[in-house]
């Protein structure tokens, strides 16, 4: 049997649920086609976890790609097909373009090892600054700190996530919220064991009455815990919390079957801080947002 | 005698060759691995820079392996390993975010200096402590009854400041004096502690 999964035209972390909600009830072996043809927009949340959706899947999936030209192009330049290629049956017809993104940071990067995570810091530095700095207003202070938050997400994927994952960079002008404010986006996902096994694997933990998904969340990214014993492990997120908070931006983990938020003091967003009972997903799904600084 | 670490100089020979950033907890665990290597070449008692000038990013894990591990090391109040104090130079505002955080968490306190020799108490201190420190910074080296004259406290009481402040590794004594770490570096560059 053969499942059709109909991707949204826009595509970014709350329209995915959407795609989970039709992939989470089938069996990881049945195959399943993904459809995007009609897909007219995907942020770089949109394009990782389209990879990760086919990593966590037995079956090899197929992908039906963007009709719209643009679309189909703008995915070839975030280097998305090439990664979907190893991970998807292809079908349609991909754009190839040698025109450069200009709002692309740093195209869709396949995280695995501690050596991914230098390449990553190294090309995303050259990048930052002029995109931070002089397209989002941002205080020249943010380029470093910036590069830190992505180094941890993304360490955070060959630390505890037991598998591969991917990160993306963008930054776009978002037109309903924010009133045409831009954004610089991170997103990194991985299918991997997510926080609440990861922290399962902790030497001597214990369940609590109530322990999921979302406690899960609350321990690590509010708490600092950490499946380590090393009092040292846990600083990452904390410091990714504290950038997220110091930039009025945002910060969401998806793991699992819940979603926490870091919200930002500013009123550009109304995310709920915990989301349970989601459709399960494996892994974790980090996005940060930084809006454009407006005087 | 002072010993000069270049961190970035490390990291290229410990690691990769290519890298000037310092991420990612195994970069930050095999530099602090060859920094403790050429520790263990000094000798017992030490004073050594720590320079950080060359290194583009300092993330939360490196600064974990590197600063927080490398002071549990040498700096415990129980049993240091050896007597070995360190001064941190070459810190941008960015690397501080990262070290300000790993002391708060390990509960750690160290000396950074700045181009022009200015020294600062950075890390988890109390208050009287770091008067203390200040005061001796000040003086270029004092004794308690300097520190008690300057604080109101009494003899005793600045005594023990100064020692819990020469555990922490944060000033040298020399038999009864005491002297900042910080300032111990400024004019200097061959002074012996082993005299």
């Amino acid at each position: 049997m053969t499942t059709i999964i109909n991707v949204p035209h826009s595509l970014e972390d709350k329209s995915f649920e959407l795609v989970l909600d039709q992939v989470a009830p089938l069996p990881l072996d049945e195959k399943i086609i993904v459809d995007t043809r009609h897909a007219r927009w995907a942020s770089p949340y949109g394009l990782t976890a389209l990879l990760a959706l086919a990593q966590s899947r037995a079956e090899r999936p197929i992908l039906y790609v963007p009709e719209a030209e643009n679309v189909n192009s703008y995915w070839s330049r975030m280097d998305f097909f090439k990664h979907a290629a190893e991970l998807y049956e292809i079908q349609g017809r991909v754009r190839t373009t040698k025109a450069a993104e200009t709002s692309v940071l740093l195209e869709v990067t396949s995280i695995s090892k501690s050596d991914d995570v230098h390449d990553v810091v190294d090309k995303i530095q050259q990048r930052a600054q002029d995109a931070l700095v002089k397209n989002l207003n941002l205080d020249a202070k943010i380029t470093m700190r910036f590069t830190m938050a992505l180094s941890e997400v993304c360490q955070n994927i060959v630390e505890h996530a037991g598998r591969g994952g991917w990160v993306a960079v963008q930054t776009y002008t978002w037109r309903v919220r924010l009133g045409g404010r831009k954004v610089v986006v991170i997103a990194v996902c991985d299918p991997g064991i997510g926080f609440r096994q990861s922290l399962e694997s902790a030497p001597g933990f214990q369940k609590r009455e109530r322990w999921d998904d979302g406690q899960a969340l609350e321990e690590t990214v509010m708490r600092g815990a950490s499946r380590f014993r090393d009092p040292g492990r846990g600083q990452g997120l904390a410091g990714v919390r504290k950038f997220v908070g110091t930039w009025d931006g945002k910060l969401s983990i998806r793991s699992g079957t819940a979603r926490i938020a870091v919200l930002p003091k500013g009123d550009w967003d109304e995310d709920e801080p915990l989301v349970e009972d989601l459709s399960y997903f494996p892994g974790a799904q980090v996005q940060i947002t930084i809006p454009e600084r407006v005087a | 005698m002072i010993n000069h670490i270049d961190v970035s100089s490390i990291l290229r020979k410990s690691v990769c060759e290519l890298y000037s950033n310092l991420v990612t907890r195994p970069t930050g665990a095999a530099v602090r691995c060859e920094i403790e290597q050429e520790l263990d070449r000094i000798g017992d008692r030490a004073l050594t820079v720590i320079d950080f000038s060359h290194v583009g990013l300092l993330d939360f894990s490196c600064a974990d392996e590197i600063v927080a591990k490398l002071l549990l090391q040498y700096v415990s109040t129980d049993a240091p390993r050896r007597e070995v104090y360190f001064v941190f130079r070459g810190i941008s505002e960015s690397h501080m975010d990262a070290i300000e955080a790993v002391l708060e968490r390990h509960k750690l306190a160290l000396v950074t200096q700045r181009a022009d020799g200015e020294s600062r108490l950075v890390g988890i201190i109390g208050v009287e402590e770091r008067r203390a420190w200040e005061i001796i910074s000040q003086l270029g080296a004092g004794i308690s009854a300097d520190v008690a004259d300057a604080t109101g406290v009494s003899r005793d009481v600045a005594e023990r400041m100064l020692d819990t402040l020469w555990r922490r590794r944060l000033v040298i004594r020399y038999d009864n004096a005491y002297v900042a770490v910080g300032s111990a570096t400024v004019g200097s560059e061959s002074m012996r502690l082993d005299a």
